[in-house]
């Protein structure tokens, strides 16, 4: 019987989706894919498909990297906010200030110039482990994204970890527990919880952000676009399919994250 | 750390951190602050113009974002079937794919368009500047957010309001005017202030197809003189000015939009 009503139900809502104005849109849509596909040029793909692959790759790595990091860094910078000292809580404030008012690709250049031509100067630096990796880009790139999103992860997080209620860690603490264990069982679960959806958002921006450290020479997925253009003299073809490739991306970033979020069976009060 | 570079030449052979601030600062404190200087010789007055051209993009996309944001929320909210999803395509797409591809994709898509119809109308083919394209594909991308922050703020006036001026028989133009941009506008304004920062920081993006704004301004002064870390440094703390500004103008004009409403605190 619920069942029954279960398959009704899903019809009903497809058929309700699926309105006549829909399907006329659906294939108006499906003709410009198609006329895209006739009209335009691409026989490059084959050529570079296998480059494109690797760009892909290369930006869904640089993605996972520097979210995961950058998220490591903002659960300190908005526990200093949020319950810290003046002495901590001022220099994360600042540190969230300066991230989040100035553009990623000034911070990015800052980097990779003011740094990178920093760094050549100091002997014990060209000889030390860490030069083979200094002297290539992908490090500064890691680094200012990273560092962008911990910053606005970190004033998220700011407010995640105040919104937590008194009583909960009020009633930790009545349990005997040591701090570290309320920051470990209570404080930290309740705070990613509330900062979940808002999660989202920022790996979608993060992803977006992704194809400025083309512009220091990293090959993600948006250099490969560029070089295409330069190389076939092609405007839009290689730029269609970046948007339609980011898209897809988001997709399946925002499903995955929505996927995630309805795992936690939490009512937030 | 600035008044380390004035420290004299054995101070310097000696102390290692002395070493580390020269190398931070090229030039002595005195050099900086030629190089910064907005007179003949420095590089200040092209910091500005950047600042200033920057400025003016932020300025123009965000009142076209605000026009075509006002739009489509009204379209979203009260339009037919196909104008809701059109809408809905709209700022789904924008805000799905990167600013940078999008600024690539409407910088030549739209110069090229023009010129085209301009072509096939008979008239001659036109430069257009990029201060306009500039702004005009800022301000696509900010309509696709402000759409959506305007249309939550509409969907946070009372009904009633709504109701009762329809009720008095005002026309939709007058209702707008009178009722519906008045009563939202607490309910945006922080949602908007976020936007206007957003446009502040993306107007660094046009650097990427040429157009001399701050951050291209700055990597040009910075690639003569080598000085990088002071140029990006300097430029670091304009947008930071700007940001830092804009939030108090805008935290004043929150509290002047939500005069007589109860407080925050108060209302949850």
């Amino acid at each position: 019987m619920a069942n029954e009503t279960a398959v009704i139900d899903t019809a009903a809502r497809a058929s309700l989706w699926l309105q006549p104005h829909r399907i006329v849109m659906i294939l108006i849509a499906l003709g410009l894919v198609a006329s895209a596909a006739f009209f335009m040029r691409w026989d490059w793909l084959p050529q570079y498909w296998e480059m494109g692959l690797m760009g892909i790759w290369r930006a869904l790595w640089i993605l996972a990297v520097t979210c995961a990091l950058g998220f490591m860094i903002a659960v300190p910078v908005g526990l200093a906010q949020a319950a810290g000292s003046i002495w901590v809580a001022a220099p994360a404030k600042v540190f969230c200030t300066i991230i989040r008012g100035t553009p990623l690709l000034l911070q990015l250049w800052l980097l990779y110039y003011g740094l990178g031509s920093l760094f050549p100067q100091y002997p014990w630096i060209r000889e030390s482990w860490m030069w083979p990796y200094l002297r290539q880009a992908w490090p500064y790139g890691v680094l200012a994204l990273t560092l962008s999103f911990a910053g606005y992860e970190g004033e998220v997080m700011r407010g995640a970890f105040a919104g937590v209620p008194k009583g909960q860690l009020e009633a930790a603490r009545a349990f005997g527990m040591s701090r570290w264990k309320i920051f470990r069982r209570v404080w930290l679960p309740q705070a990613f919880y509330r900062a979940l959806p808002t999660l989202t958002g920022e790996t979608v921006l993060q992803l977006k952000s992704t194809p400025l450290v083309a512009t220091i020479s990293v090959i993600d997925i948006f250099a490969v676009s560029s070089k295409v253009r330069q190389d076939t003299y092609l405007t839009y073809e290689p730029l269609l399919l970046l948007a339609l490739i980011y898209m897809t991306i988001t997709g399946i970033l925002v499903f995955a994250f929505s996927r995630i979020e309805a795992r936690i069976p939490v009512k937030i009060g | 750390m600035l008044a380390a570079g004035r420290w004299g030449p054995a101070d310097r052979a000696s102390n290692p951190g002395a070493k580390l601030i020269e190398s931070l600062l090229p030039a002595s404190a005195a050099g900086i602050i030629e190089l910064l200087s907005p007179a003949d010789g420095g590089w200040g007055k092209t910091l500005l113009v950047g600042l200033v051209h920057s400025l003016e993009i932020a300025v123009g996309a965000t009142i076209v974002g605000l026009l075509i944001g006002t739009w489509g929320a009204y379209g979203k909210l009260y339009g037919g079937p196909v104008v809701r999803d059109l809408f809905a395509v709209y700022t789904t797409v924008v805000r799905a794919v990167p600013e940078l591809v999008l600024i690539l994709l409407l910088y030549y898509a739209g110069t090229d368009l023009i010129n085209q119809v301009l072509t096939a109308m008979g008239y001659q083919r036109v430069d257009i500047s990029g201060l306009v394209a500039g702004i005009a594909v800022l301000g696509f991308v900010q309509g696709a957010y402000s759409t959506e922050v305007i249309r939550g703020a509409i969907l946070a006036i009372p009904q009633g309001q709504i109701e009762a001026a329809r009720a008095y028989g005002m026309s939709p133009g007058l209702l707008l005017r009178r009722i519906t941009l008045p009563a939202m506008l607490p309910f945006a304004i922080p949602g908007l202030a976020n936007l206007w920062l957003i446009a502040t920081k993306d107007t660094a993006l046009l650097a990427v197809v040429g157009f001399s704004e701050l951050t291209l301004a700055t990597r040009q002064a910075a690639g003569v003189t080598k000085a990088y870390l002071v140029f990006f440094l300097a430029a670091g703390v304009l947008y930071l000015c700007v940001t830092l500004v804009s939030n108090f103008l805008l935290g004043r004009a929150e509290k002047w939009a939500r005069r007589g409403m109860p407080s925050i605190k108060e209302a949850s």
